[in-house]
């Protein structure tokens, strides 16, 4: 049984039968297909919005309100030449497209998209004789995948604008791997308290301590019993933004910052191998608000509307979802990009340490809530520390600024 | 929060009127064209049915897309094309490289060609692009020739050099309402539009 550790799921819990392998199948199928759909619809959503945003009218020749421009711009993408430059590496100029592409699939695979989160049923669906979570896998480490996943996306970035053999696509990958390797710290540490708040790694635990009723505010107005309350709103700002900038979405697409870098990492692509990369990088949009919604709002957990508890927690899911797709293309329609040495500034001199802090102090509440210390004092005192911190660092930040330009001028003066 | 102003300004966005209008559709989305208007080209013709055109190319020379190719040729004394020495023996208009400035219509001594507002001609190859003069040259009627791709809508052709003819020669006031240019096949001697006084 030690292999089927790997799955906390009850439908891989017994005997291992041909029908339980035919299920999976099904599950994997049905996953692939509702990301793909999601994909186009979430294109043409996003051009659509953005145009809205922008007083425009967007796509609305191709089917009812262009709902079909996205299945006409990949027939023409994939009917076009593909293109392989002479000085390109080609095995690996090959393989970058994969890299971006497969691991955004793979990720979608430990996102609970539905079930019942209620004491009944506990998010397992019963379906043709067997028990299943409506999710692909829910592996024990399952949020350490979507970072680790996270990571090889990467080097789909990195390898494909080093393969290129051409400048452009080189200096935006030097940006891309530079800007996600740094916000993936910060990224790691906020989900690091919504971790220790669930107490496990596993997506399908964590929406299910975020479900059933929650605080309730003067006792009427009830609360969910969401992450982003429970962890004090800090992580999830955080969170947001890191993922923003893992997504190399706007403020943070320096990666593909069309004035000065042509079309940044993916330049030299064409055809089917730059439709990869397009779809990967919607594909992790959604992906990224699913995980969001996952995290810090409870996943598919939700008052059950009527019947099918699993279905209200799909419907659940994805309101929650929607709600964060129309946020991600508001900010890109809001902000102006920001410039490489604010981007660097913000991640690592705000971001990291921000995140950081709050999971020592998140940690301390933790530890004193186990050990029945005196909480407002510990709470006092955590906070009156990581005070003193940041202005050490701050401190020390404009110390050493101070000195490199009294350097300068020094410099300039001889 | 100044920061957070700007998502005000983009949602506001999302309720307001859109001002783009649906081209394809001929309802609404077509405005009336200006009087003005730079379209493509036609060689007229005097009332006669001489061509007005004598193959002089300085709408060639000050063609800055150099798009017009032409080459004059001797009349024949016995069937004279036009009523010069010379005429228009070639006359040709890439209208892949035409920018529509409307300066040879200003160099022609003979207002010979002028522009109508036909701008909606898409054609599909290089070929078509090049108009010759038989394409360009104004039927016995003194309308323009159509083209099969060409898109021509109610009164782009009346009036084509219609331009030229609003203000007095030379911005003087004197000759104001007075009709300084020659007649044209099918139209005639067209009266003298608003001048520069009002």
């Amino acid at each position: 049984m030690s292999w089927l550790t790997l799955a906390n799921d009850p439908l891989l819990s017994g005997d291992v039968g041909w029908t339980v392998v035919l299920f999976v199948i099904v599950k994997t199928l049905i996953a692939f297909g509702l990301l793909l759909v999601g994909v186009i619809l979430m294109i043409w959503f996003e051009r659509k919005l953005i145009s809205d945003f922008q007083n425009r009218v967007g796509p609305n020749k191709a089917g009812p309100w262009g709902l079909l421009q996205t299945l006409a711009d990949g027939l023409k993408l994939i009917m076009k030449e593909d293109l392989i430059p002479d000085k390109a590496d080609r095995r690996v100029f090959i393989l970058a497209p994969f890299l971006s592409a497969v691991p955004a699939f793979v990720v979608f695979s430990v996102i609970p998209i539905g079930g019942a989160f209620d004491a009944e049923h506990g998010g397992v669906l019963h379906a043709f004789g067997h028990d299943t979570y409506m999710q692909l896998a829910d592996p024990p480490p399952g949020v350490l995948l979507i970072l680790a996943l996270s990571s090889i996306a990467i080097y789909g970035v990195m390898l494909a604008g080093w393969a290129s053999g051409s400048k452009y696509p080189l200096l935006g990958a030097v940006r891309g791997t530079a800007q996600m390797v740094s916000y993936e710290a910060a990224l790691g540490l906020s989900i690091v308290t919504v971790v220790m708040l669930a107490g496990s790694l596993s997506t399908h635990e964590i929406v299910a301590s975020q479900a059933g009723a929650g605080y309730s505010l003067f006792g009427a107005i009830p609360i969910p019993r969401w992450n982003i309350i429970a962890t004090g709103f800090v992580p999830f700002v955080v969170f947001l933004i890191a993922a923003t900038a893992e997504l190399n979405r706007p403020p943070f697409d320096l990666v593909e910052a069309e004035q000065e870098l042509v079309g940044g990492f993916h330049t030299e692509y064409s055809s089917f191998r730059f439709a990869l990369f397009y779809l990967a990088e919607f594909m992790n949009t959604i992906t990224m608000s699913a995980i969001i919604v996952t995290l810090f709002f409870g996943g598919p957990a939700g008052p059950v509307l009527f019947g099918w508890g699993w279905l209200s927690g799909l419907i659940w899911f994805s309101l929650k979802l929607f709600v964060f797709l129309f946020m991600f293309v508001w900010v890109r329609a809001t902000l102006p990009r920001f410039r490489y040495d604010q981007l660097m500034n913000i991640g690592w001199k705000v971001m990291i340490p921000l995140a950081l802090a709050w999971v020592m102090l998140l940690g301390a509440i933790n530890i004193a809530r186990d050990e029945d210390w005196n909480l407002p004092a510990v709470v006092i005192g955590a906070f009156l520390a990581l005070v003193a911190g940041w202005v050490i660092l701050t401190g020390a930040v404009d110390m050493a600024r101070r000195r490199r330009s009294a350097e300068l001028t020094e410099e300039a003066l001889n | 929060m100044g920061y957070l102003d700007g998502f005000r300004v983009t949602f506001r966005k999302l309720f307001e009127e859109r001002l783009t209008k649906d081209y394809s559709k001929h309802t609404g989305g077509k405005r009336t064209k200006p009087v003005r208007l730079h379209g493509r080209h036609v060689l007229n013709r005097y009332e006669d049915g001489m061509e007005k055109c004598i193959g002089c190319e300085l709408c060639a020379g000050v063609c800055p897309a150099r798009c017009i190719y032409v080459r004059g040729a001797d009349n024949p004394p016995d069937a004279p094309v036009s009523p010069g020495e010379r005429y228009g023996f070639v006359y040709e208009i890439n209208y892949l490289r035409c920018i529509h400035c409307d300066m040879c219509v200003e160099a022609c001594p003979t207002e010979a060609i002028t522009e109508t507002k036909l701008f909606e001609f898409s054609f599909t190859n290089r070929d078509d692009s090049i108009y010759t003069k038989d394409e360009l040259l104004v039927d016995d009627d003194g309308r323009a020739r159509r083209m099969p791709w060409e898109l021509w809508r109610g009164g782009e052709d009346d009036q084509t050099s219609a331009w030229m003819r609003v203000t007095s020669p030379s911005g003087d006031a004197d000759y104001e309402g007075k009709v300084s240019w020659s007649a044209e096949l099918g139209y005639g001697v067209r009266p003298p539009e608003k001048g520069q006084s009002g």
